[in-house]
């Protein structure tokens, strides 16, 4: 199947983008280069187009209930305009999705990611329950990210919405570049900033009117390359990476998003077992003790025996050096332990980190 | 994209330039915009043998790794050891101060295989 286009494919190319089929789309994956491009958003602010993700809204006057059955953390406790980080999984425990679901009062948009939309639906779809509904969106909506110290004040200048007003994981429904946008303050790179929902007839009047209105500060477009990077340093899972149907929520860290005790949702009763007998692995962060790159599906070692994968693994661009994510078996994930990622067959020294490994200076 | 015509390559886009017995190499400059920005390279030493095709060495971009394949047989005379530091010089000058290693040329024969740089302009298209 030929990969889709994004409302914007055009004017990625014509930005100089190297474009990559990604979760069947044809995305950006680098404009001037990762590197640069990662520190642009650390430095002042940049763009992403992440149109690829998909959009469900979720409505009927059993939406609530149906997402506390579906989803791992606790719904009841979100009010108009709130979001929050969640995922599904199997009743094995295994995870479909992680996905951050806003909530509209009487209805909520759930943003899932681009690969696990039809997965994500057809299981959605099995589970109904009578009186809630499930609307895929996906394609009536662009969604752009803007990031960065200066995302506000690049914002700021294309809408009355008082921005310093809305909180992290919140959100509003208001005009910006004088269209009606959905403006969330979330993201995925752990520098301040939002993900703009918008229509996709408007996606070009929108992006160029950020790039304009971000110009003072040297906005720039940002691919997924670096999107990747950035992620990483803040130790933010990504599905198909870090986390997927053969791991559990417990392991990788999402304890803190799976409300064990608000009562009934798919994958509850293998969770809590999890939970009871305690994580047999854990997900840690850790970085290279020496010039190297760690990539997924590296071994683990201690002492020469395998003891977990590294999930995700890049060179850090704040850092300077070779950081990475993986799963090692307890008691291993002590933060401090010494340990070695096979890399061509030879075990280069790393170490278990306190994460995220980037805290941002403001 | 530059495919400077006095330089001769090899199908895994290292470049050679041969000046008597002496193969200087590198890569090229499609090879490094689709590598993207190198964080480090890691080279044989000086005096080590390698033999055509063979991998002596590795290159780690952020987004990937790629192994560097000698394009003759031959033996080590000479590292860029300024890579170590500024491994990014591949990326912004591969056919200058981004070389990468010198080779003494051992098995004359060899150079058959290489590709112009036509040669090598249809291979990447």
């Amino acid at each position: 199947m030929q990969p889709r286009k994004t409302a914007l494919y055009d004017v990625h190319t014509q930005l100089g983008a190297k474009m990559v089929e990604f979760a069947g789309y044809w995305m950006p994956v680098q404009y001037k280069g990762v590197i640069d491009e990662h520190k642009r958003v650390r430095s002042t602010v940049g763009i992403f187009d992440v149109s690829h993700m998909g959009e469900f809204f979720i409505q009927g006057e059993k939406a609530s209930e149906y997402l506390q059955k579906m989803t791992l953390n606790d719904v009841t406790k979100l009010e108009k305009y709130r979001a929050q980080y969640t995922g599904m999984c199997y009743e094995n425990g295994g995870m479909i999705d992680d996905m951050i679901v806003y909530c509209f009062g009487d209805h909520f948009m759930a943003i899932v990611n681009a690969s696990n939309r039809e997965k994500d639906l057809k299981w959605m779809n099995e589970h109904l329950i009578p009186g809630a509904e499930i609307v895929d969106r996906s394609d009536e909506y662009s969604l752009f990210a803007v990031q960065g110290r200066k995302a506000e004040a690049t914002l700021q200048k294309l809408t009355d919405l008082e921005l310093s007003e809305v909180k992290y994981y919140w959100f509003r429904e208001t005009k910006l570049a004088e269209v009606d946008a959905i403006v969330l303050r979330t993201g995925y790179t752990g520098e301040e900033g939002f993900e703009i929902a918008i229509h996709v007839d408007h996606s070009e009047k929108v992006w160029n009117g950020l790039l304009e209105a971000g110009k003072e500060f040297d906005i720039e477009p940002i691919g997924l390359g670096a999107r990747d990077t950035l992620r990483m340093e803040m130790k933010f899972c990504l599905y198909g990476n870090d986390i997927d149907e053969t791991t559990n929520p417990i392991e990788a860290g999402l304890g803190w998003a799976t409300k064990l005790d608000k009562g009934d949702f798919l994958g509850r009763e293998a969770i809590m077992q999890v939970k009871e007998k305690g994580a047999t692995r854990k997900l840690v962060g850790f970085e290279m003790k020496q010039r190297a790159v760690p990539r997924h599906g590296y071994k683990i070692l201690k002492d020469g025996d395998e003891i977990g994968c590294v999930t995700s693994g890049t060179f850090s661009p704040s850092l300077e050096k070779g950081i990475g994510i993986g799963y090692v078996n307890v008691p291993f994930n002590e933060v401090g332990t010494s340990v070695a990622i096979e890399i061509r067959g030879k075990g280069i020294a790393a170490e278990v980190v306190k994460t995220p490994f980037y805290q941002r200076p403001y | 994209m530059e495919i400077p015509e006095a330089l001769q390559y090899t199908s895994e886009h290292e470049w050679v330039a041969i000046e008597g017995d002496i193969a200087t190499i590198g890569i090229t400059d499609y090879a490094q915009g689709e590598l993207g920005d190198i964080v480090f390279v890691e080279l044989p030493n000086k005096g080590d043998s390698t033999s055509q095709m063979e991998a002596f060495g590795t290159i780690e971009a952020v987004k990937a790794v790629s192994e560097l394949y000698a394009p003759l047989s031959g033996e080590i005379q000479e590292v860029n050891s300024a890579l170590e530091e500024q491994p990014e010089l591949i990326n912004s000058d591969p056919f200058g101060e981004g070389w990468i290693i010198k080779l003494k040329i051992d098995d004359e024969s060899g150079k058959e295989k290489l590709l112009s740089a036509e040669e090598y302009q249809s291979q990447i298209g």
